[in-house]
Formats: structure tokens, C-alpha cells, sequence
């Protein structure tokens, strides 16, 4: 009986698109529960907590200039390069491709937006915008050389990013530790004020707080994508791509050139990434060090079944377990690690998608069998 | 002791654990399986061979050796048990190897991290996110070691290079030499005819990638002890990324690997040894360890034409399917 009812509940194949990831979190949360009872600790509380510290759920007190809002900012502050991100990813999955150089993108673009913009004089009108477009265009750069890689010698493209992440973050290293190396921070000298895309320390109403001016440009990219992916010929064209390169060829698409194109994009919102977590949510760079953003953005686009509108909820949600976690540290008095391991669940078992489909298709398939066989016993 | 023998020793100390990684990764992807896990499969195996080390250090003597080699064992083991979760999503699960392995390693950094804490806390009472291992002896042969320039391949051994030698060898017959090495390269090939064989694709491939986690463990715990004498969370450097790197260039082929291996020892040790010798900013090693990767990036756009993945590489075995 309750398994028909999970059954009809988890829908037909399209429904299953959102049922499936929501069954995948909900499973997740179970799991995350349980390491909270081992612990010893309330998991209700914890997870309570997580939205606490996000801002989505009022805390029991508050500092000095500070409430929910602030909270909240912070949040979106930190939710906006991993929302780039997955879109990132997102598009370059749309025609097959594994964009896992999303780490190396944004690196480099943040690289080159901090030298040429960011220790520039430039005013805010002027160094804001430029930010953007550097952003966008070196990682539109380099990433269609993946595409182009992998276009013109075959050369897979999961490959040639890892290997170009590497040489971006050594290259990245050499230019900080050798010119820009702030030697109290031991990071890369801050970015001027005027070029960063957050306004820190901004006091409205008596409140002290962050605001990210990129979400406005990552919420307008999700709608960007959902548009190029459902209306343009391009997307259809990614999507023949993606689903069969030969016939998409064979009907006389230009996969080469759509091959460089996807990468191309997803190469800007990756820089565009970069943009808002190098010179918006920080404001410096750790040398030797890739971000684990454009990783986690592989898995959480993944999450959202690669679909814009499944991305904005899918990076909602992963990026208020990382945000909220010190905050849960402090009230439960569990280690901050353990919002990392429950992301790590959630994106385990988002991965096992198709085989949660396969499983109901499979006993859904059972459970008609049984019922015609039942109706040929009652007629016999 | 001259420059020219430093960059020798550090080069088979650094080159022979990524070989050993490498040919874990041969393994899976030979029977079929892309294997990106490589990176969270090491960090998994040296986190179980470094808490083993640390737990029964207190019982043998300060300085025994001991503990590492139980530690090695350990860190086969540990590998290969976290290897079994690919192996499920990747065979069983039927999912997309390349995420699979991007989320094994998201999970591995995340519970290695939390583990080492947690255990630190509960069983040794200190609050520190890392495990002190001892340090290990080497070895230099004697005789062998006396001749000039060539002798630094004797010099100075950590005990590891000679047992990763040991089980490379191993590994090598198994592959090339077994009627299992055969299957296990048939199925990354041609996995219908195994399975018209009456071979189980499957349970091949199951097996190729445990086998593959068990090698990758055990580079990773040699690399705990070679660069740092322990085990925390810095242990992911990305050695895992390079190893799939060496196999790649080395055309999913043992002997070729261990040439590629070389090639990136030697450029890493030199880039890190030069600057120093030559009294160079430390910004320079950082250059010179992109030499590498371009060189990788490089030669596999001239090798493109012979360069050959196993035909089967990353699909989902589907038995109706022709």
C-alpha cells in the first residue's frame, strides 16, 4: 500500500525530473540525521541552525548592526559564484560536455580582472563594469581553447581542463607570490573598493552589511540559460549535440563550431564566477589554491538535472549547508566538517538519480504485472 | 651531495607512488570504468593507514617501522573499501562515471576531514586535524650506490619505493599475463564478448575498480609519509588529477605509465630543486611546476593520432544493448 502510494507520488518520467532530487535530499537528510543521533546531538536543532547561520530563520541574538538581512546578504554574497558556477557547468553538459575547469576559469579571469582592474584607480562607474567584461571574456578564452582542444586533435575535454587548471593555478601562484603577495595576509594585495562587486560594510537602517551586486547579474544568467536552452536554436543545437553527436552532424549541424561555442559560454559564466567570488565575495586570491566551487558546481548541477530553474534551488540549498555550518558549529557544538559531509551525501546520492528511476520504472512495472495476472485469476 | 643526485632521489620518491595511483587507474579504466575517484581514493586509503599507524604507534617501540608497513596494508584496504562505493554507483547504480568520481572526491575530502578531527577528539583527546606519523627510515644499497651519478637511484630509498616495485610488478602480470588481466582488458574493449564468453562484465569490472581504490590507497599513504609525515587534509594536492594525467599520456599501458611517471618526477624535482640551488625566489618552483602540464597538454595533441583509449571507456555496460 505505501509503496503504490511513493509510487504515484514520485510521478511519470518528467515528474520524476523534480521528484527524484527532492527524494535524493530528503535521503541525505536522513543520513545527515543520523551522524547528528550518533553524536549525541538533536538533529532538528542542527538543521534548525543551518538556517540560522544562512539567514533564512531568525537566531536567538544578534551582535551589534546586525539581524536576519545580514545574515542573508552574506549568504547571497556567497551563493552567487556557486549559482555562476553550476550554470557553468550546466551549459557545457548540454552538449556532453564535462566542464571541470570550472576552478581554473574563474581563477584565471579573477587573475587577470585583479591585475588589469582591480589595482587599477578606475571609479566604481567605470571599474565595476569592466570587471564583468574582463571577467567574461577571459573565460570565454580560455575555455573555448578546451573546446577547440577538443574539436580539432580529439583531446577529451575532462582532460585537458584538469590540465589547464593546474597550469592556471601554478601559473596564478608564480604571478602572486612574485608581484602581488600581501606579506601580513600572505594572499594577494586586496583589490581597490571601487572595482569589487560586493559593497562592503555598507550601513542602511542601522545595519552594517555586504551587498552583492552579482546576484542581480546570476539571476539574470539563470534566466539567460533557461532562454537559450528552451527558445534559441543554439540550445536546440547543443542539446542534438549532447544527445548524438553523429546525427546532430548528419541533420547538418556544425558540431566543431558548437563544440567551441558551448565552451565559450560556459567558459564566460565560469569567469563571470570568477568575477563575483575574486572580486566580490573576497577580494584577494590564496596563492596555490583552486577554488572547490567549480567542483562541487559539477555535482550540484547535477542536483538540479542541469536545468536553470533546478540550479537556482539546487545551489540554494547546497550553498546554506556550507554557509550555515560555523554557525551550526556554534549552537550544537558539532564539528564544522560535517556540513561538508552531509553536501557530500546530498551529492552522492543526487548521483544515484538514475538509478532511483530505474528502481520505480522496475517496480512499478511489477506492480502491474501483478495486478493483470490477479485479473486473469478472476476471470479463469 | 651534488644537485644532480637530490633531483634524483626526489624524483623516484614522488614519481613511484603517482605510478603505483596510475596503474589503480589503468585497472578501472581498462575494464571500462573512467576513474576521476583516483584523487578522493588515495585521500581515503592514507587516512585509513595513517589512523591505523597512529593507533598502534603507542605499542611498538619509538622509531619501529612497524606501524608504516601496517599502515601500507591498511591503506590498500581502506582504498579498496571506499573504492567498492564507485564500483556500486558506477556497475550497479549504472551512474555517470565522470560525476560518480567528482562526488567520491567531494566525499572523501569531506569525511576524511571530519573523521580525522572527530577521531582525534573521542579517541586521542586532542583537538588537531591531522595525524603525526612517523618518519621513515631509507635505505640506500650498498655498493650499488657508490657508483657516481647513477648510484643516487640507490641512495636514499624510502622503503616504499622498493615494496611500490614489488606490487607494480605484481599488478603488471596480473594485467598482462592472467587469464583476469585478459577479461579485465576485454570488457574496456569489447565488454559483448566477454560477456558471450560467459564472463560477468560486472563482476570484472567490480573488481578492477577495488583494485584500482587498493593501489590508489596505497600511493596516497607513501605520500603522507614522503612529503610531510603525516596525514591531514593537505594530502589532496591533486596528485590523484596527475596520475590520471600520467596514464592517459601513457596510453593506458603499463610501461609507457611508468615513462610518464618518470617525466613528471623528474620535471617536479627539478623545478623544486633549481630555484633553490640557484637561490631563485620561491615564486620560480611554482613556475616550474606548470612544466608538467603543458608538457602533458602538449604531447597529447602531437600523440593524438596514436593516443588510444580502451573502446569502451565510460559506457554503461547494457546487456541488450548491440
Amino acid at each position: 500500500m505505501i509503496k503504490n502510494r511513493f509510487l504515484s507520488l514520485m510521478g511519470d518520467t518528467k515528474r520524476q525530473r523534480t521528484t527524484i532530487p527532492i527524494l535524493a535530499v530528503l535521503l541525505s537528510l536522513l543520513a545527515g540525521a543520523l551522524v547528528f543521533l550518533i553524536l549525541g546531538r538533536n538533529p532538528l536543532t542542527a538543521y534548525a541552525s543551518f538556517l540560522q547561520g544562512s539567514g533564512l530563520l531568525p537566531k536567538a541574538n544578534y551582535g551589534g548592526k546586525q539581524n536576519m538581512l545580514t545574515d542573508f546578504m552574506s549568504f547571497l554574497n556567497a551563493w552567487t559564484p556557486m549559482l555562476l558556477a553550476s550554470l557553468a557547468v550546466a551549459v557545457a553538459m548540454r552538449s556532453g560536455l564535462f566542464n571541470i575547469g570550472v576552478s581554473g576559469q574563474m581563477l584565471f579571469s579573477g587573475l587577470i580582472a585583479t591585475v588589469t582592474v582591480g589595482y587599477s584607480p578606475l571609479p566604481a562607474v567605470v571599474a565595476k563594469p569592466l570587471v564583468v567584461v574582463v571577467c567574461v571574456i577571459t573565460g570565454a578564452l580560455i575555455a573555448s581553447l578546451i573546446g577547440f582542444l577538443k574539436y580539432k586533435w580529439n583531446i577529451s575535454e575532462v582532460v585537458s581542463s584538469i590540465m589547464l587548471n593546474y597550469i592556471v593555478q601554478y601559473g596564478a601562484s608564480f604571478c602572486i607570490k612574485g608581484f602581488f603577495l600581501n606579506p601580513t595576509s600572505r594572499q594577494s594585495n586586496p583589490v581597490s573598493a571601487a572595482s569589487r562587486l560586493s559593497l562592503k560594510g555598507m550601513e542602511i537602517g542601522g545595519l552594517k552589511m555586504d551587498i552583492p551586486l552579482g546576484i542581480i547579474l546570476a539571476i539574470l544568467a539563470v534566466f539567460a540559460v533557461k532562454f537559450l536552452f528552451d527558445k534559441m536554436k543554439l540550445g536546440f543545437e547543443f542539446r542534438a549535440i549532447g544527445a548524438n553527436p553523429k546525427a546532430a552532424k548528419y541533420a547538418g549541424m556544425n558540431v566543431g563550431r558548437n563544440l567551441v561555442v558551448t565552451m565559450a559560454l560556459s567558459g564566460a559564466l565560469a569567469g563571470l564566477a570568477g568575477a563575483t567570488y575574486f572580486l566580490g565575495y573576497y577580494d584577494s586570491m590564496p596563492p596555490n589554491a583552486l577554488t572547490s566551487t567549480g567542483f562541487d558546481a559539477v555535482a550540484v548541477c547535477v542536483l538540479g538535472n542541469s536545468n536553470p530553474i533546478g540550479i537556482l534551488l539546487s545551489s540554494f540549498f547546497i550553498t546554506a549547508i556550507d554557509k550555515g555550518s560555523t554557525y551550526m558549529m556554534s549552537t550544537v557544538g558539532v564539528r564544522q566538517e560535517i556540513g561538508s559531509l552531509i553536501r557530500g551525501l546530498i551529492l552522492l546520492f543526487s548521483a544515484c538519480g538514475a538509478y532511483f528511476s530505474y528502481l520505480i520504472e522496475r517496480s512499478r512495472q511489477k506492480a502491474q504485472e501483478a495486478d493483470s495476472t490477479i485479473g486473469k485469476e478472476e476471470r479463469t | 651531495m651534488t644537485l644532480l643526485n637530490t633531483i634524483i632521489i626526489d624524483a623516484l620518491a614522488f614519481a613511484l607512488p603517482l605510478l603505483i595511483m596510475a596503474i589503480g587507474g589503468i585497472y578501472s579504466e581498462r575494464s571500462g570504468v573512467t576513474n576521476l575517484a583516483i584523487e578522493g581514493l588515495q585521500g581515503f586509503g592514507a587516512f585509513t593507514g595513517a589512523f591505523v599507524a597512529v593507533l598502534v604507534a603507542s605499542r611498538f617501540a619509538p622509531g619501529s617501522q612497524i606501524p608504516m608497513y601496517l599502515a601500507m596494508a591498511f591503506s590498500f584496504l581502506g582504498g579498496m573499501l571506499f573504492a567498492t562505493v564507485h564500483s556500486i554507483l558506477c556497475v550497479n547504480f549504472k551512474a555517470n562515471q565522470v560525476i560518480s568520481g567528482v562526488v567520491i572526491n567531494i566525499l572523501a575530502m569531506a569525511l576524511t576531514g571530519f573523521l580525522t578531527s572527530q577521531l582525534n577528539e573521542s579517541i586521542f583527546g586532542d583537538a588537531s586535524s591531522q595525524f603525526k606519523l612517523g618518519t621513515s627510515v631509507k635505505l640506500s644499497v650498498p655498493g650499488l650506490s657508490q657508483i657516481p651519478v647513477l648510484g643516487a637511484f640507490f641512495t636514499d630509498l624510502y622503503p616504499y619505493e622498493l615494496i611500490i616495485i614489488v606490487v607494480a610488478l605484481i599488478f603488471w602480470y596480473l594485467l598482462y599475463k592472467t587469464p583476469f588481466g585478459m577479461h579485465l582488458r576485454a570488457c574496456g574493449d569489447n565488454p559483448h564478448a566477454v560477456d558471450a564468453a560467459g564472463v560477468a562484465v560486472g563482476r570484472v569490472r567490480f573488481l578492477a575498480v577495488m583494485i584500482s581504490g587498493g593501489l590508489s590507497g596505497l600511493g596516497g599513504i607513501c605520500f603522507a609519509y614522503s612529503l610531510s609525515s603525516q596525514f591531514s587534509p593537505s594530502i589532496y594536492m591533486g596528485y590523484g588529477y596527475l596520475a590520471i594525467a600520467a596514464l592517459i599520456f601513457g596510453n593506458w599501458q603499463i610501461l609507457p605509465t611508468l615513462g610518464s611517471c618518470l617525466i613528471f618526477g623528474f620535471a617536479r624535482s627539478a623545478g623544486y630543486n633549481l630555484p633553490l640551488a640557484f637561490q631563485m625566489p620561491s615564486a620560480f618552483n611554482d613556475l616550474f611546476m606548470t612544466l608538467p602540464y603543458i608538457v602533458t597538454l602538449l604531447l597529447l595533441i602531437f600523440f593524438s593520432k596514436t593516443n588510444r583509449a580502451p573502446r569502451a571507456l565510460g559506457e554503461i555496460y547494457d546487456k541488450s544493448k548491440r
